[in-house]
């Protein structure tokens, strides 16, 4: 028996792996394209040793054993290259001779994963499927005095307010009247340009100008905290662009040089003080993605990892805070572009709100649940920190009813929206338990760019910069995969078929002349628990 | 689906006119109700203009303790219109004891009042009984204000009539009279629910369905407006966006209806007085009906509308003549009302229309919201 070798705590077999790959040695033909393609390195060209026993037909000669090789595929063990589940060696494969499949067991990898001391960062979502979002039905079907609309042929009134609406009693009175800009309830969720390769990015824009100039969809985007492109900060396009500002400030000084020069101003300005996937911890570029074209738009060093500040500079507290920096914002652009911050899903968002609620320049929240998706975070923020969604925009919806201010200022709800495909049904109970528009992020990378990321643990490397599909990537080799042309058509199909689905979920309940922000009485749940949470129907 | 019917005269007219209308569209409604709105009263009620008048349905023992109250708070009964109907109720209707319309005079303390004070007063007083009565079902209050009557009950529109004697009862004749055939069937049946509702001078009736109703229920409720309450059924709602309207934002008819069916974002852009609708349209972006409904209404001037929802319409037609006008829910219904009208002046308000005759009921007003 041949000895095995050296065996550290760390020795795992493909079986304690997440992702076991299958290789298939009569259909492969040894063409490489798998090895080349896996953007882990986690197979490689293996050459085997193989006895075969050589037993003649005859007495002369005595049996023996033959030693031969063939070449087929090895599964590295080693944690650093451990396979992702991505599938992009069946995807390359001529002869569908190899493919990853996911261990049925719980892997062993979870234990190693932290070699040198370092957890383990990652892109993607909280790895859980479940979302309470997809157990919300629309139960408030018109059938008696006011019959279903029809989703296909009448009109509809979709459009949603960003920005602070002055108190109706008011009216006549106002001395300053707040920008308040009409668009589209699905926004395009902060993704910068950094975390998102060139292609993605340019893909994503032009996908947005095309559905607000030939669509008539006023949809929005925001670029997350990555600065924008000069050459976009002074086009005309700027106004279908919310910019946002983080704790790393990064771009800002691009932006701020090209004050002068821009032609429109932005649709609005999000200040981040908190997202979804980590929340509490800043934005994480990490160094493998920031090559030159990153570093000249965020005005740092190549090659460096860019961590935010879990908070910005100027906090003392959250009301200062905001009221500053929500003042610095409007007048750089003269009072003219709504500012809104951004927070975390939290058990504290309700402070945040009621402090909102009193700064009449705020314009809106937007909450991020802890569904949000992320480029780069902690594995342990991603799984485990933040406020579910569904739950903390009915609070602040509902907080807002108590004092009146319900229409005053926009909630915007964002955190795994359409993460199991259902984006129309979960933007519509998201709005209908109170928010007035809702932000994606990873659906737009799964939808228009093709991203594999899922909630089983598959692929999520967007953090290392070797997204096999080259959205989340900075090198050319990889984000040449991505045709700009094909994501702007892709992100064209999804807002026209979210808008589709949408009308078919508010025509039978009767709506279409205003988005039916807080219509909460259509709604149901099947969990009793939730239903008394949410201040909506049980129904079974 | 309600009948409406609601006449406006320059003579004061029996309430009967307008039952009969209704009854002649019973072919759409049920007959699981009746709600009858009074106003501009003619009839005995006219030589009390300016007192409050209080309508309800009472149990003897709430008839009791509501003089009691009454005369605690300084009220003083000038005239009483009471009713204890003899014999079985018809199919439907609950045996009470009493309907009474009391006129009061005002207690000496409320003569140095100004007349929002003594408005406000008025309605909270009303809120008060309302709620005190629905604590043992002893009272149910559904108005009290000057030039006013309500009269309300669960059951067949023609039967009720009969049941309650109103055939020939001179003191009831109004100039404005509103009227529905159909208890709320959206929600549970209640007394509450029944249309015309009443806030302070301000009615309205309603049919089909408001699928917006509890985004605007939380919007009203959260004004902190004591009147705002009630919603038993999702038509209250229109009574108060008009109070809203009106005592909130100082606005009128016109602005009414821009505030419950806007013009379109794009229509707006196209408006004249694009700035002040868009503006209108975002800070009341909650009181934007869904419809589809009609709208019948009064103001405390004695104005009478009809404006309907801006997507499917329910069925609305006003004609007359000068001295007397018809809304109805029906064409047979303003038949009954008016048969000597010129029907081919009869006009049936569409999405951008609002349509009102004033107290002097010489012609139909119609206002486009294409207008400046």
């Amino acid at each position: 028996m041949e000895p095995v070798g050296k065996i550290t705590p760390s020795s795992l077999s493909p079986y304690d792996l997440p992702w076991r790959v299958l290789w298939d040695k009569e259909k492969c033909t040894l063409c490489g394209r798998c090895t080349a393609v896996c953007p882990v390195k986690a197979i490689e060209l293996g050459v085997h040793r193989k006895r075969l026993l050589s037993v003649p037909l005859n007495l002369t000669e005595k049996p023996g054993q033959v030693f031969t090789v063939y070449h087929g595929i090895d599964q590295k063990t080693d944690p650093a290259y451990a396979c992702i589940g991505c599938a992009m060696c069946e995807l390359v494969c001529p002869n569908g001779a190899i493919k990853p499949i996911r261990s049925r067991d719980i892997d062993k990898l979870r234990f190693h994963i932290n070699q040198g001391g370092n957890p383990r960062r990652r892109g993607g979502r909280r790895n859980d499927a479940r979302s309470v979002l997809d157990e919300i039905k629309f139960i408030r079907i018109s059938m008696l005095t006011d019959p279903a609309l029809d989703a296909g042929r009448h009109e509809f009134e979709l459009r949603t307010l960003l920005g602070r609406i002055l108190p109706a009693e008011e009216l006549d009175q106002y001395e300053w009247i707040p920008p308040v800009r009409e668009i589209y309830p699905l926004i395009i969720g902060g993704m910068s340009f950094g975390a998102l390769s060139p292609t993605m990015w340019e893909g994503i824009q032009m996908g947005v100008a095309y559905l607000n100039e030939e669509k008539g969809l006023p949809v929005r985007v925001s670029t997350g905290e990555g600065g924008c492109p000069p050459r976009l900060l002074r086009s005309r396009f700027l106004k279908y662009v919310i910019l946002q500002i983080a704790s790393g400030y990064f771009g800002w000084d691009e932006i701020i040089r090209a004050l002068p020069e821009m032609k429109e101003d932005p649709c609005a300005i999000e200040i981040k003080y908190g997202q979804g996937a980590k929340p509490g911890d800043g934005g994480l570029l990490m160094w493998h993605k920031v090559n030159k074209l990153i570093a000249a738009i965020r005005g740092v060093p190549q090659g460096v990892s860019l961590p935010s500040p879990p908070t910005h500079q100027t906090k003392y507290s959250i009301e200062e805070s905001v009221a500053k920096m929500i003042q610095s914002m409007s007048m750089a652009w003269g009072f003219r572009v709504p500012v809104y911050p951004k927070i975390s899903g939290t058990s504290t968002a309700l402070a945040v709100l009621n402090n909102l609620a009193r700064n009449s320049y705020a314009a809106a929240l937007a909450i991020d649940g802890e569904d949000g998706g992320t480029g780069a975070a902690y594995n342990v923020s991603l799984d485990h920190m933040g406020h579910p969604i569904a739950s903390n925009v009915r609070d602040a919806y509902l907080n807002l009813v108590k004092i009146g201010k319900q229409n005053e200022i926009p909630i915007i709800a964002a955190g795994g929206i359409g993460k199991n495909g259902n984006l129309a049904a979960n933007a519509a109970a998201l709005i209908m338990l109170g928010a007035s528009a809702v932000q994606v992020g990873k659906y737009i990378m799964q939808a228009a760019g093709g991203c594999l990321g899922a909630e089983n643990d598959r692929c999520n490397i967007c953090n290392i910069g070797l997204c096999p599909k080259g959205i989340t990537s900075q090198d050319p080799r990889l984000y040449l995969r991505l045709d700009p042309e094909k994501v702007a058509e892709r992100i064209v199909d999804l807002f026209l078929s979210f808008d589709t689905e949408l009308k078919k979920i508010v025509a039978p309940l009767g709506r279409s002349t205003s988005l039916p922000i807080g219509m909460s009485d259509a709604l149901g749940i099947s969990d009793k628990n939730a239903a008394e949470r949410l201040s909506i129907k049980y129904v079974v | 689906m309600c009948r409406l019917i609601a006449i406006t005269s320059l003579e004061p007219i029996s309430p009967m006119v307008a039952i009969r209308a209704l009854n002649v569209m019973k072919e759409g409604h049920d007959g699981s109700g009746m709600g009858l709105y009074l106003t501009d009263l003619g009839g005995l009620f006219e030589s009390y203009k300016g007192l409050p008048i209080l309508s309800g349905i009472f149990s003897f023992e709430g008839l009791e303790e509501l003089d009691r109250y009454m005369s605690s708070q300084g009220f003083s009964v000038r005239y009483k219109l009471s009713f204890s109907p003899v014999g079985d109720p018809p199919k439907g209707t609950p045996k009470r004891d009493n309907y009474s319309i009391i006129v009061y005079d005002y207690p000496p303390s409320w003569v140095s009042l100004s007349q929002e004070e003594r408005e406000n007063r008025l309605m909270m007083e009303q809120l008060f009984l309302r709620k005190k009565g629905e604590q043992d079902d002893s009272m149910h209050i559904f108005s009290f204000w000057p030039d006013c009557v309500m009269i309300k009950e669960v059951g067949d529109p023609m039967e009720l009539a009969d049941y309650l004697g109103l055939e020939g009862r001179e003191e009831l004749k109004a100039r404005v009279i509103m009227a529905q055939g159909r208890q709320n069937t959206n929600y549970a049946i209640n007394i509450y629910a029944c249309h015309p509702f009443f806030i302070q001078g301000y009615a309205t009736m309603t049919n089909g369905e408001n699928t917006a109703f509890v985004p605007i229920r939380e919007f009203l409720t959260s004004r902190n407006f004591p009147g705002y309450i009630g919603y038993q059924s999702d038509s209250e709602v229109f009574t108060h966006i008009l109070h809203f309207t009106h005592k909130f934002l100082k606005k009128g008819l016109a602005t009414y209806k821009h505030i419950i069916t806007p013009l379109s974002d794009e229509e707006i852009e196209r408006h004249p007085n694009r700035d002040e609708l868009r503006m209108l349209k975002h800070v009341c972006r909650p009181l934007i009906i869904d419809g589809p409904n009609c709208v019948i209404g009064c103001l405390p001037d004695k104005t009478m509308f009809m404006v309907q929802d801006s997507k499917k319409l329910r069925p609305g037609v006003v004609g007359g003549m000068p001295g007397m006008f018809a809304f109805s829910s029906e064409m047979c219904g303003l038949d009954a009302a008016i048969p000597e009208r010129d029907k081919s002046k009869d006009f049936q308000p569409m999405k951008y229309d609002t349509v009102a005759v004033s107290a002097k009921r010489d012609e139909v007003m119609v206002w486009s919201q294409w207008e400046k």
